[in-house]
């Protein structure tokens, strides 16, 4: 017999394998998931759960699709939440401090309550990336929040009422592209194609018998 | 938390490791790998494959569980769709919100067209948002997009169609500046130049990336930028067949909200395919890395039309797989734990191949180590090889785990494995599908002429195995063209009468063949519930 536990899916309650997953327990329970459910491999934030164990008080936030039932576990998903993305042109935004108070503006309303940060899948601080939104640090933002799956469980619990991941992807986007340095070697390599530097060459190798490319790919040098 | 005879082996790994750490494994020559491979290579056993009875690509043979789908019915047989009350009418209508429909329907905004995205889930649910380990492109001065061609050619067994790889290579470069102009943050120095690495088959280290979420960082920029341009995305809602017309064009596809289960009808003047991959049917049985919508519904919704398929019997199973703890079975390990100097590594500590082999040669590796050599380690679902993580902190320094290769860090210690400190277990996981629909250089299929595809729903830009990196790469390429050609391609587009004809044509092709499957197809969503009754 397998080791089972008792788990309450909207207060409904299955006994379920020890071994699975909140995600995989309810497709055993019978479950077929439409909403709720991603990549199933901790990527994409679709399965945002939040569950409290059977006599606790803690309300805990998670992915179910990366975390594994327990007994007593009262689960209750969130497949969609309304977080509110504000939309701008990347081409006419600039990395200043004012770019925040004009779309992002409840960021300045945080309380420091942290509960953001205390909900997160990913174990981010999340109110310290905001923190550094607010200031116009986008660079720190951005690292801050790079693991971010967007999952919005930040959001949920937010007495602001703050999109956090899209604060998040904001600072991202003005970093990747106006902040960090730009790559001379690719600017020059992209140049180098469109003047058709390698258009002949292309067309050589491509034009070679199957032998003769065998053979090169053999033999290649490759790079230490 | 791995058992007692995990433990013992891990000892001889540890044992071993500081001998290994000086020497780099011998590379296979072509004739080991030739043999290897058709001795162990899923693709290569043949009770796998089943032969396609009908339609274009009759008589040549398929993956068992996809034949089955490309031999059943559509669901819309005998349904009464009136495709005279049309809900949206578009320039381009783009099936699939991942990384090539995201990117196809960007550029077609471009270039003015009224183009909306349909998907059977969210946007960004999708291979793209989980591919981990980069992308490549030959733009560092010792490199170039011929010797990207040759690699990419030779790793693909001088199969991939040299038109498609060409356009492949040739336009890298400008991929990663559009993603890095968008805002991609890529790892880069303090000076500009990107940091890159090897992967698996790679001459040169073109391999960029955003640590371990590259594709999750591509995805979310493209998906708010498809946001931020208002291009309408009409979620949980599937295609479920092509429309077509009295000329034999494509005319847009009857879609069905998959909450509601109401069909609705979509005309548009050209049509993109970029539905992903098939991972979710789990050919032989294997676990998958892919997203829960990879179920190869475009293949079926384009050979039904009448489209061939390409390559439709070659499958890439990524080596590294998880193997152990079971609530993460079959996840990937990114191939950039093999770029930042893990090894592979069998029960007794022995590194038995070079760690960056193709994706093909190292999965074939893998399964003779833990079949005929018994040189595996026992898992609770099977067995594995040890990959061996800790070394990336010896080779690389303290945090170079934390800082590359987050994500890993992340989902093993959720099962409290510290991977700076143990070697994890790994093995071949059903990966990508390297075959689907045929398409010309210029991104149309060769038998309609206003239909296009794009991404992994592809067959030919590959040939029969992927190079790591390839992938990102291939979306983000063949998706911005196809966006720019099918807007182009608008433009000269009369519609005539819509209709679904096919489909009854091909349940006639099907009756005849005295093929009944007893299911309908595309499939949607895999079957994973559990019923007890």
């Amino acid at each position: 017999m397998e080791n089972m536990v008792n788990v309450y899916f909207y207060g409904k309650k299955y006994s379920v394998p020890a071994d699975l997953t909140i995600m995989t327990a309810m497709e055993y329970a019978g479950y077929t998931l439409k909403r709720g459910c991603g990549c199933r491999h901790g990527f994409c934030g679709a399965c945002a759960t939040i569950y409290r164990i059977k006599g606790k008080n803690e309300l805990k936030a998670c992915l179910a699709c990366q975390t594994q039932v327990q007994e007593g576990m009262y689960v209750a998903s969130i497949p969609f939440f309304p977080t509110d993305k504000r939309v701008y042109d990347i081409n006419e935004i600039k990395p200043a401090q004012q770019i925040m108070m004009e779309l992002y503006p409840e960021i300045y309303s945080c309380i420091g309550c942290n509960a953001c940060t205390k909900a997160c899948t990913q174990d981010l601080n999340v109110m310290q990336y905001i923190a550094y939104a607010q200031r116009g640090e986008f660079e720190k933002c951005a690292e801050e929040s790079f693991d971010c799956v967007g999952c919005g469980c930040c959001s949920v619990r937010c007495p602001a009422g703050i999109s956090h991941p899209m604060v998040g992807l904001l600072a991202r986007r003005l970093t990747g592209k106006y902040i960090a340095p730009e790559s001379e070697h690719l600017n020059n390599r992209v140049e180098e194609i469109h003047s058709g530097a390698f258009d002949d060459l292309i067309q050589q190798i491509m034009a070679k018998p199957l032998a003769e490319l065998q053979e090169l790919y053999n033999n290649r040098e490759i790079e230490k | 938390m791995f058992t007692p005879e995990m433990l013992e082996s891990i000892k001889k790994v540890e044992a071993t490791r500081p001998e290994r750490m000086g020497m780099e494994p011998r590379r296979m020559t072509a004739e080991e790998k030739d043999t290897l491979l058709k001795a162990y290579h899923p693709d290569y056993k043949a009770d796998g494959f089943a032969e396609i009875k009908v339609g274009p690509n009759k008589g040549q043979k398929a993956p068992a569980e996809l034949s089955t789908l490309l031999h059943s019915n559509s669901r819309l047989l005998g349904a009464d769709i009136d495709l005279n009350k049309i809900d949206y009418d578009v320039d381009v209508l783009v099936i699939g919100g991942g990384g090539a429909g995201s990117s196809a329907a960007i550029e077609a905004h471009e270039a003015g067209a009224n183009v909306m995205i349909v998907t059977k889930l969210r946007i960004g649910d999708a291979n793209t948002m989980m591919a981990e380990g980069g992308i490549q492109a030959a733009d560092k001065e010792n490199d170039s997009p011929v010797q990207h061609y040759l690699d990419a050619f030779g790793g693909g067994h001088f199969a991939a169609r040299p038109e498609l790889l060409r356009r492949l290579v040739m336009e890298a470069p400008d991929a990663i500046q559009w993603l890095n102009r968008l805002g991609v943050m890529f790892d880069k120095d303090e000076n500009g130049r990107m940091i890159t690495t090897h992967g698996g088959g790679t001459s040169r280290k073109r391999m960029h990336a955003c640590k371990d979420y590259s594709g999750a960082e591509i995805m979310r920029t493209l998906r708010d930028e498809v946001l931020n341009r208002g291009i309408p995305v009409v979620e949980f809602t599937s295609a479920v067949e092509l429309i077509k017309d009295d000329k034999g064009q494509v005319a847009g596809a009857v879609l069905l909200n998959m909450e509601t289960d109401d069909y609705l009808v979509a005309r548009a003047k050209t049509v993109i395919i970029a539905t992903g991959g098939a991972g979710r049917l789990h050919y032989q049985g294997f676990p998958t890395s892919n997203h829960y919508g990879a179920t190869a519904d475009g293949l079926i919704l384009g050979y039904r039309a009448g489209a061939p398929l390409l390559y439709q019997d070659t499958i890439q199973y990524h080596p590294t797989g998880v193997a152990y703890p079971s609530q993460i079975y079959g996840a990937l390990v990114t191939e950039k734990v093999r770029s930042l100097g893990a090894m592979l590594v069998n029960v007794d500590g022995e590194a038995f191949m070079h760690p960056l082999e193709t994706r093909d040669v190292a999965a074939a590796s893998i399964i003779r180590e833990c079949s005929d050599r018994g040189k595996g380690v026992t898992t609770p679902l099977g067995t594995g090889v040890w990959l061996d993580t800790p070394m990336i902190e010896m080779i690389g320094g303290p945090g170079t785990i934390e800082k590359r290769i987050p994500a890993m860090l992340r989902m093993y210690l959720n099962y409290d494995i510290d991977m700076r400190k143990q070697p994890i277990l790994v093995y071949p996981t059903l990966h990508y599908q390297n075959g689907g629909l045929e398409i010309g250089g210029d991104g149309f299929t060769k038998a309609i002429g206003n239909l296009l595809v794009a991404g992994e729903a592809v067959g030919g830009i590959h040939g029969r195995n992927r190079l790591m990196g390839n992938s990102l790469l291939d979306i983000i390429v063949f998706g911005r063209n196809a966006g720019k050609a099918a807007a182009r391609k608008a433009k000269e587009t009369e519609l005539g009468a819509l209709n679904l004809d096919h489909i009854q044509a091909y349940a006639g092709e099907l009756e005849a063949a005295g093929l009944h499957t007893g299911s309908v197809s595309p499939l949607l969503l895999p079957d994973y519930a559990r019923h007890e009754r």
